[in-house]
Parts: C-alpha cells; structure tokens; sequence
C-alpha cells in the first residue's frame, strides 16, 4: 500500500536532490525504438520513466510530441505495447508510470486496465485530460490495484482545486508549470515556484514535481531548488526525432541528472 | 421524460428546458468535462458568468434584439410542395435558418457567446470551423462587437469551403488552416483548444456546437433552442397541430438540438437526426457517429464517437464539411439512449440528389449539410405513406426540416459532384461564341435528366435570350 513513485522520489530527496521523470511514447520510431530509448535514459540515470500511450488527438501536446506520437497512432501502437514498455523499464531499475489520456484506457476497460498495468509492475498513471471530478471509477480500480494515479494542477487552479486535486492524487502531484501545451521553452517561468509553494499548503507532503518547458540541466537545476522531481518531455522527444536515438538520449539525460543533483540557483 | 413538462392542450406556450444536464454537465453517463486542469478555471468562470447572463433581462433585451435587428429573426417557414411531391405523400415545411444573416444557424450561437465573451471582460475569441459557417458567424460576431477574431480550420476545409475562408478574412478574422491528423474539423477543435489553454486570460474559445465539455453543450443549446420555439409555435399557428416528425442533420448537432428541444416533451413527435453516411456506413467512410460508433471520449465530453480497438478517433468521411467530425454532441447520445430521438445515416449520394431536387423544384439551393436532412424527409415520407402511418386524424404525415443553412458555400462542390464544373466553365472557345455574338455555352445543368413539363418547350427548343428578337 506504498506509493513506489512516492518511495523512488523520497529516496533522491534523502540523497539531497530532486527526481528525475523522463517522458518517452512508445512506438516512435517504432516501438523497440522506443523501448531502447527509456532503457538508455534509466541507464544514465532517470529515476522515472513516464510512457506515453500513443493517441489521435493529443490536445495538451505541442508539435514534438505530436509528430512523434502521430507516427505510432499510425502504425497502430496500441495498450500491449506500452504494457511491454512498462515491464522494459521496470526491469531496468526505474519505476514506470504510463501517461495516458483518458479515452484509450476507457476503451480498454478501466478495470482490465488496471488489472494488467499491475502485472507488468507499472506504478500508476498520470491522466492529462481527466480531472479527479471524472476519475471516480480509475479512482476505484486503483486503489483495488494498489496503483498511484497522478492528476495535474496549473497555475489557474483554485485554491480549493488544489485542495480536491492533491487530496485525489498518489505518488506524486503533477506540476504544470506554463498555461499551454508541452515544448520547450527558453525560461522555466516563475509561475512554477509560486505555484509549488500553493499546492504545497494545499497537501503538505505529497511529493511535486514540475513539468511543462523543461529542456536542460540548467533548467532542471533551477526547479529542482524548490520542487521534488523535474519532468522532461519534448526535448527527450526531439532527440529521437532529429535522429540522436539512444545516444541522445542518453547524453540529455547526463545533463538533466547532473543539473537535479546540482544546489538550485534560484533564479 | 419525466423532467420536462409536456404542454398542456392548447397551451401554446414554450415548453420548459429539459432536466438535463446535471450540474456538472451530465446526460446521464453522457456529457461532463474531460478536459487538462489549466481550462477548468475558464470554464468554471464560463458557467458562472452564463447562468447568470442567461436570466438577466438586460441581456436577454439585447440578444433579442440582436436576433430580430441583426439575424433577421423570426426565420419563416415554408412550405414546399414539389419536393414533397417525391415523399410518399407527406407535407413538408422547411424551417429556414439560410435565410439568417450569415447564411446558417450559426450565428444564433454566436451572438450569445460573443456577448458572453464581453461580460467576462475579454477582448480575443477563437472558434473552430468545418465548413466556415461557424467560422464566418464568429468573424461576423467580432466585428460587430470590437473583438479580435482567429479561426482554426483544417487545412482540407479550407480549400473546400474557400469562399468562406475569403468572408472571414473580409470581415477582419485570421483563418489559420490547420495541417496535422486528418485536416479537417476534428483537428481544428485541437489547435483551438491548445490555442485556448495558453492564452486563456485574454481569449474565450467560442465552441461551434453542442460538443465539448460542459457548459458548452448545454449553452449553446439554449441559444439555439429560438429554432424549435420559433418553429413550434409557427406550426401550431398555421396547422392548428404539430409536426409528426422534426427533422436536422447532426454534424455536432446544435441546429438539431435548436430544433429539437421545443418538441422533447412531445411524445407524439418523432426527432430524427441525420448523420452523414459518406460513402456508405458499410465501407467504414463515413461520418455517421451515432449509427456506426461506441461511447468513449473526445474533445471533453464524453459521447459516441468514431474510434478503433485502441481507442484512436477514426478519420471521417463526408461530402459535407460541415458533419465531417467523428464525435458528436453528448445530448444526441442521451436522446439515443432513452430512446427519445433516432439517427440515421444519409449516404453523400441521397443528400446530393435531395440537393439538386431542392433546387430545381423549389428554387431554394441548400447548404449540403442541410441537404441531409431533406433526404431523410424524402425517406421517412416514403415509408410514412408506405406503411399507412399517416399524420394525425387522417391527414398526410407533417414533416419539420430544419434547413439550416444556405449552398452558396457548397456551389463549387455541387458542380464538380454533378459535373457541371468543366463544362460551366469559360474557355478559350466560350470567349470566341462570345466575340461571335453566339453566346458561351452554360453546360448542360441539372435538369438533362428531367422530363420537360408537358406541353412547356425544353431547353434545347428554347430560343437562346439573346436571340429572341431575332426570330420573334
Ligand atoms: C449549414 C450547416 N448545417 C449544419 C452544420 C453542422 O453543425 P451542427 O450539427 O452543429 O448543426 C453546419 C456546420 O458547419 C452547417 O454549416
């Protein structure tokens, strides 16, 4: 009944630095592609890998991901896919949460779906496009399968928002730092430190990690002064989509992992 | 139909609002928000700021107004005998929302949301299109009302519906054609909503139809909702009796639901939505969402919607730009789910031929959207006068068609599809005739295939206009 994603983001925390949480979809290039990629970036030292399931109409994602993830809806990447990615990563040492939006899991079967996420020892799921508000049956099959379900708070949340929001939430709080969609961005906005320290007093002691812009060790070093994990998405994504595959990679990854053990500047 | 209040005998006063949806947005297991945390904020203050515009008589003055000074309001109805002559014997009135300011429905939305949008204090609207009618009224809205003005619309519609690209740049809109998934409205809807989550202090999303997460379903139907009221009453005012059947296509379905809603609590009249069948619901190209779809969730709501084994949104098919979208709204699921309203597909060739009859018979040239709608009154009248089943007491079955919007859009299409594009054309030889004095040569037109009325003088016989003196 412990929270894996909140166990794997106390244990940095214990080492005096923040998480980092590594976002790759499966199937791109194909899905072995894929697969090698979350290998590499465990390797070289992403504490969690967050798999992304492949889906039509990606409405929280910017052009990156969406060329990316366009390529394996096309090509038919489905849920045994990213269940396979799971146990990949698992086996490598990192502890797997998929990333999903709602309607493929809905289609799956919520039940079934969490059933089988269990068995390949994924920790949970983060669902962009499903507020706690809706989750009541994930919710359910959830806490029957012993799974973290991570939901987002943004800088327009309310007060009592965060408060309902962090309540429904296991494993970790996503932090989504920008009013937008993902990609990388020049600055990591203060919004993201005010909105840290709100959702803080909201539920003290939940664990929150900040996604949304995040591109480099010097970034990832900034937020990791005040948040407890740092998310990378696009710019893993574009790695693989200018052609860098694992080597990429895994050169990113030595740059973000540096920059979370780095003492924050705040900037 | 326990939540609406049927009208009592002779009581021609507005039946009530349905009892749905529920405080959150649901009809039944239908409806809701499945939207990223950063929009529920705006759409919190979107709810709040209508239900409390939407009783505030300063408001509902000036939407009026709007309605009657701007639109053109009341719309009339018509009747149409000629092209009810091919219905098994039914009547059919048309409810005319082509003749609107605009050119459709769509605008009846339009206003609403625009002065929703100045009351909440912002100065940028965006709103997605398919065939532009919605695109063209938001444009026209903004102008009217100072707002800065962007249209998302896939890249495929735009080259479709081109004339309405060229109205809203007119009426001082950018028209951003969107060029990823499958180019057309269901993509536009995702650009508008990332467009929206970033910019969503200054911008409110001006949402096309009643889809999408909640209060927009609901709102949108109450400002198309004065469809059915107008028409209800005009029917009970020159029939003394309602319609059998209503009739609309059902792209995301706010003219059905505006036409519907007044008849909900009519248990003697049948609703009856028209999807757009493309090529036929059997070959998979189509846009039939009801007929050939599973519940699931699209664009915030959840609804029946085209989707695979993985839950992916299928790429729909029309003729139509305007009902070429894989979802639907989430009340058309709950209608089909109690039973209370059907679906049925119209294959782009039945709504083409009923295009071309409209045409000549009537000398009304219909939006191909509308066009659907005629098609499913053609059929349902056959089978009406087939099995017996006429209109109450003895009278032919009485058939509402909401013509939702105008053709003039839709010209290009129609010509190509009847291959009038080539021949109607000028050329090189056209302009020769016409140095000559002889005339281009028209084509052949729609009517090759008719029989000449008796007794009249075919086309062919006819003398050409700028001969006539000549042998007269
Ligand atoms: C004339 C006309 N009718 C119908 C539609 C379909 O929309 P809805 O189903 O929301 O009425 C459109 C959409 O563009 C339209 O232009």
């Amino acid at each position: 009944m412990t929270s894996r994603l909140a166990q794997r983001i106390e244990a940095a925390k214990a080492e005096g630095r923040a998480a980092l949480i590594a976002y790759l979809p499966v199937g791109y290039p194909d899905v072995e592609g894929s697969i090698e990629a979350m290998v590499a970036a465990v390797e070289a030292g992403a504490d969690v890998i967050e798999i992304g399931v492949p889906y039509s109409d990606p409405g929280m994602d910017g052009p990156v991901i969406q060329e990316a993830v366009e390529v394996a809806v096309r090509a038919g990447v489905g849920l045994r896919d990213v269940f396979r990615a799971v146990e990949a990563v698992a086996a490598a040492g990192a502890v797997p949460v998929v990333m999903t939006y709602w309607n493929p899991v809905e289609r799956y079967g919520v039940e079934r779906f969490a059933d089988d996420l269990a068995a390949a020892g994924g920790a949970g799921l983060i669902t962009p496009d499903l507020i706690p508000d809706e989750a009541g049956e994930w919710i359910a099959a959830a806490e029957r399968a012993d799974l973290d379900r991570v939901f987002l708070v943004a800088p327009s949340s309310t007060d009592a928002r965060l408060r309902s929001t962090t309540a429904a939430s296991r494993g970790f709080v996503y932090v989504a730092s920008t009013m937008g969609v993902t990609g990388a961005r020049d600055t990591v906005s203060d919004a993201a430190r005010i909105l840290v320290a709100r959702t803080r007093e909201a539920r003290p002691g939940i664990p929150l990690c900040v996604g949304l812009g995040v591109s480099n060790g010097a970034q990832a070093a900034e937020l990791a002064a005040f948040a407890d994990g740092v998310i990378v998405g696009s710019a893993y994504v574009r790695e693989l989509l200018e052609g860098r595959g694992a080597d990429g990679v895994r050169a990113l990854t030595a740059d973000l992992a540096a920059g979370v053990r780095r003492a924050g500047v705040p900037a | 139909m326990t939540t609406t209040s049927p009208p009592q005998p002779g009581d021609l006063s507005l039946p009530a609002r349905p009892g749905w949806p529920d405080a959150t947005g649901h009809f039944g297991i239908f409806g809701g928000r499945f939207v990223p945390e950063a929009l529920i904020a705006a759409l919190d203050e979107l709810t709040e700021a209508y239900e409390a515009m939407r009783v505030d008589p300063a408001f509902l003055e000036e939407f009026a107004r709007l309605q009657r000074d701007y639109t053109g309001r009341p719309s009339p109805v018509t009747e149409v005998p000629k092209f009810a002559a091919h219905a098994g014997g039914a009547r059919i009135l048309l409810k005319r929302e082509d003749l609107n300011h605009t050119g459709s429905h769509k605008i009846n939305n339009v206003l609403g949301q625009a002065l929703l949008t100045k009351r909440i204090g912002k100065t940028r609207v965006i709103a997605e299109t398919g065939a532009g009618q919605h695109g063209v009224a938001t444009a026209t809205a903004a102008a009217l009302m100072g707002l800065s003005c962007t249209v998302y619309m896939g890249e495929a519609d735009t080259r479709r519906q081109a004339l309405n690209v060229a109205r809203m740049r007119l009426l001082g809109a950018e028209v951003i054609p969107v060029t990823t998934g499958s180019r057309t409205l269901k993509d536009a809807i995702n650009e508008a909503f990332r467009d929206w989550v970033t910019n969503v202090e200054t911008t409110n999303y001006v949402f096309g139809t009643v889809a999408g997460p909640h209060p927009f379903p609901a709102m949108v139907r109450d400002f198309q909702r004065v469809i059915g009221d107008e028409a209800r009453a005009q029917v009970l005012e020159r029939e003394g009796r309602l319609p059998d059947a209503v009739l609309a296509c059902v792209g995301g379905g706010s003219n059905a639901i505006g036409i519907f809603t007044a008849f909900v609590g009519d248990e003697g009249v049948r609703l009856v939505g028209l999807e757009a069948g493309g090529d036929g619901v059997g070959t998979g190209r189509h846009a039939a969402t009801i007929t050939g779809g599973t519940p699931g969730v699209l664009h915030g709501a959840r609804s029946f919607l085209l989707q695979d084994e993985n839950g992916q949104t299928i790429e729909s098919h029309s003729i139509s730009a305007g009902l070429d979208y894989p979802g639907v709204g989430p009340e058309h699921s709950y209608l089909h789910q109690i039973g209370r309203a059907e679906y049925r597909p119209v294959t782009d060739a039945e709504a083409m031929e009923a295009f071309a009859l409209l045409c000549r018979t009537e000398g009304i040239i219909p939006a191909i959207e509308s066009a659907h709608a005629l098609a499913g009154a053609l059929v349902l009248g056959r089978e009406l006068g087939a099995s017996g089943a006429g209109g109450r007491g003895g009278e032919p079955p009485l058939l509402l068609v909401n013509l939702s919007g105008r053709g003039d859009k839709d010209v290009e299409t129609a010509s190509a599809w009847f291959g009038l594009g080539e021949d109607a054309a000028p050329t090189d030889e056209d302009d020769r005739a016409v140095e000559e004095g002889r005339g281009a040569d028209p084509g052949p037109g729609l009517d090759t295939h008719q029989q000449p009325t008796e007794g009249a003088v075919s086309n062919d016989q006819a003398v050409a206009g700028q001969d006539a003196g000549e042998t007269a």
